[in-house]
């Protein structure tokens, strides 16, 4: 891993070590009474505030995936350096698609 | 008899950095199962409950926990590596690995005591 992917790879970590703490906490709020669709919805819908927090959770957790992802190729298989880098952008950006579509899903939709 | 190269295994240490490097694995696999879970809100909140609904299977749920768990290692595996980086301390490495395993632990069990 080189310098900058390591920067990235703790700068994310550190980043999200709130909004874990938030989102584990948020689970446990979520699921006092059993989830539903119309509880979740009626927290998210239409807030800037969900919008921002779940917005900056995905970009960060698709970086900081994709980083462990790479490095865990470039260890663990016989992958190059390069193709294990190029999966890992591909991965990066389907999670950070599928994830963006999540947060519009919850909070616009 | 155990290799030279690989006494290291056995070590709390060894398996702190396996769990955390194979709880990552495991969320990157999740996630985007996690995110096309909530993206079916896009078709309506009835698609959404339909799915909510089918979560309360017992399997599911015990999966859940599950998820809870590697989420609680990842975060405590990951702060370990922080503070060992970033700040001049390293005693008690060893029982700080296995405190941050239990309680992973008991915040998974206080999450499967919730939901069944």
């Amino acid at each position: 891993m080189n310098v900058r992917l390591y920067l990235w790879q703790r700068a994310t970590a550190a980043l999200m070590v709130p909004l874990v703490l938030l989102h584990i906490a948020v689970i446990f709020y979520a699921t006092r009474n059993g989830m539903t669709a119309a509880d979740i919805l009626s927290r998210t819908r239409g807030s800037i505030m969900w919008a921002s927090y779940y917005g900056l959770f995905v970009a960060a957790a698709s970086i900081h995936a994709a980083i462990g992802v790479r490095n865990v190729l470039t260890e663990w298989s016989p992958l190059a350096d390069r193709r294990a880098g190029r999966f890992a952008i591909v991965f990066g950006l389907l999670l950070a698609a599928l994830g963006a579509r999540a947060v519009f899903a919850v909070v616009l939709s | 008899m155990i290799a030279r190269g690989t006494m290291h295994r056995g070590s709390a240490l060894w398996i702190a950095a396996m769990a955390h490097r194979l709880s990552g694995l495991a969320l990157a696999i999740f996630l985007p199962l996690h995110f096309l879970a909530l993206g079916l809100a896009i078709d309506g909140e009835a698609k959404f409950e339909g799915f909510l609904r089918w979560t309360d299977q017992p399997p599911v749920k015990f999966a859940e926990g599950g998820l809870v768990f590697l989420l609680t290692v990842h975060l405590l595996g990951g702060l370990r590596v922080l503070v060992i980086e970033n700040l001049d301390w390293h005693d008690g490495q060893k029982q700080l690995a296995t405190l941050a395993a239990a309680i992973s632990a008991i915040i998974a069990f206080f999450f499967l005591a919730r939901v069944f």
